[in-house]
């Protein structure tokens, strides 16, 4: 790293400050030592390993749909973030916000990247588990792993079926009614389940019994805010969308990648 | 990884005899990458790429903050006739919808009879003051600062007079118009302006 000139000499001073040695915490990578220091320093790439296999690397191999999973979810979280600035879940006005921001808003495009972003996502997760079944890449030591995925599957569809109902059109209201009615069937906890009628408590001395799950008390009340799909619902679904479930998601991809490097790397072929 | 090394490291005859016939650890020297080799490669066109979109899409970003519509009253406002209003008493009406307070005065340096609209916003630091009629001031309830109800400060922080909105009457419907894109201020000599009030010496 022989620099001649000014601006070498500028450069030399530069990387020798202590600002700059506390920020970078080792040389310019061109040897090994550094270059594996520049990973093992990094934020972001530290949980990549040091060294994989090769057939890691095939696309062919993994289709790169975990890759392409995360890199839609980090796409979907800074749109997300974008379009939280002009909507607002309220029933006055979360269907004119969102006509607002396709007309009116500079890059009306941006509502539509996250709903694309949101179907190339479950898509995505879909293909990411149909591979990893396939490459029998569930298998010891990895069953754990397998699991997690299986929970951010869940979590996917969850925030895409949340974030369904925030348009607030009719396509919207009615495709979350229906969805929700399903929770009506949820075995004891949902009214119109096996088990329900059997969660009573007495009402008095031989007066008979109040069944404890009932229509404003189960599982699907709980889950709309109320009997049907009301404003209530679409603040509830818009927390859930935004904020919970994205953190949960956020967790548990981290641990996911940390176990896919504890599990012994991307697993090779059969 | 042994034999690929073999195979690519030229090894001089009967140097192998005394290693076995295997080269740990060197791989073939790589190719000298310079600056221009690197721009003009795929490795070059990718982060270039990378960059450019990085670079549209902040740019975009930024833009999507700056809304195209605003959800405001419009800068420009219709107020009645000059009958509505009363001598020396500051019109609220407009007060909170547009920010204006509207009276019939005179004007501050030859006492002409004038019609004038002031700014509602404070000198001081930006507050919306109240009009103490009893009192005969304006009064600010952020850091005390006091008007006169022509606008000029007598108390308080405040370091200038209220501003004045650019008033005139509409030549085809015979309405107070009020321009709040065009501000007078008094410590500027701009009071005197003939934008800066309607005047009343003929009416």
């Amino acid at each position: 790293m022989a620099k001649k000139g000014e601006l070498g000499r500028v450069w030399d001073y530069i990387v020798n400050t202590q600002v700059w040695r506390s920020i970078m915490r080792h040389g310019y990578p061109n040897t090994p030592r550094n270059r594996s220091l520049a990973v093992l320093a990094n934020l972001v790439l530290h949980l990549h390993p040091l060294r994989l296999r090769k057939s890691g690397m095939r696309v062919r191999y993994t289709w790169c749909m975990g890759g392409i999973t995360f890199f839609l979810f980090l796409e979907l979280t800074i749109t997300g973030l974008l379009l939280m600035f002009y909507y607002r879940p309220t029933a006055e006005y979360a269907y004119a916000d969102i006509t607002y921001l396709r007309a009116d808003v500079p890059l009306g495009i941006m509502r539509e990247l996250h709903r694309w972003g949101a179907h190339a996502m479950v898509i995505s997760v879909w293909l990411h588990m149909m591979r990893v079944f396939m490459t029998g890449a569930y298998k010891p030591p990895r069953e754990f792993n397998w699991g997690v995925g299986v929970i951010l599957l869940l979590l996917t569809l969850l925030l895409s079926f949340t974030g369904y109902l925030l348009p607030w059109d009719q396509l919207a209201i009615w495709a979350v009614t229906v969805g929700t009615n399903m929770a009506r069937a949820t075995p004891v906890m949902g009214h119109e389940g096996p088990g329900a009628a059997f969660v009573v408590v007495p009402y008095s001395e031989g007066a008979g019994t109040i069944s404890v799950v009932h229509q404003a008390s189960d599982v699907r009340f709980g889950l709309l805010g109320g009997r049907f799909v009301s404003a209530a619902t679409l603040l509830r679904f818009y927390v859930l969308h935004c904020v919970a479930f994205p953190l949960v998601a956020a967790f548990l991809i981290a641990l996911h990648f940390w176990r896919v490097r504890k599990d012994g790397g991307i697993s090779g072929p059969l | 990884m042994a034999e690929e090394a073999k195979s690519t490291v030229p090894v001089p005859k009967g140097a192998s005899a005394p290693t076995g016939g295997v080269i740990v650890g060197q791989y073939p020297p790589p190719e000298p990458v310079t600056r221009r080799s690197f721009l003009l490669s795929w490795a070059g066109a990718a982060w270039g790429t990378f960059t450019l979109a990085n670079a549209v899409g902040a740019a975009a970003t930024l833009r999507f903050m700056l809304p195209n519509v605003l959800f405001e009253p419009p800068q420009k406002f219709k107020a009645g006739k000059l009958d509505d209003y009363d001598w020396d008493k500051p019109d609220q009406r407009y007060k909170t919808s547009q920010k204006a307070w509207l009276m019939k005065t005179h004007t501050d340096y030859n006492k002409k009879p004038a019609f004038i609209a002031l700014d509602t916003t404070c000198t001081h630091l930006g507050c919306t003051p109240n009009v103490l009629y009893t009192e005969n001031k304006i009064k600010c309830p952020c850091h005390g600062s006091g008007f006169r109800f022509t606008g000029v400060n007598f108390e308080g922080p405040a370091p200038r007079p209220l501003e004045r909105y650019k008033v005139f009457i509409d030549p085809i419907d015979g309405q107070i118009t009020i321009d709040k894109t065009k501000k007078f201020h008094y410590e500027k000599g701009e009071w005197e302006d003939r934008e800066s009030y309607i005047d009343l010496s003929s009416a």
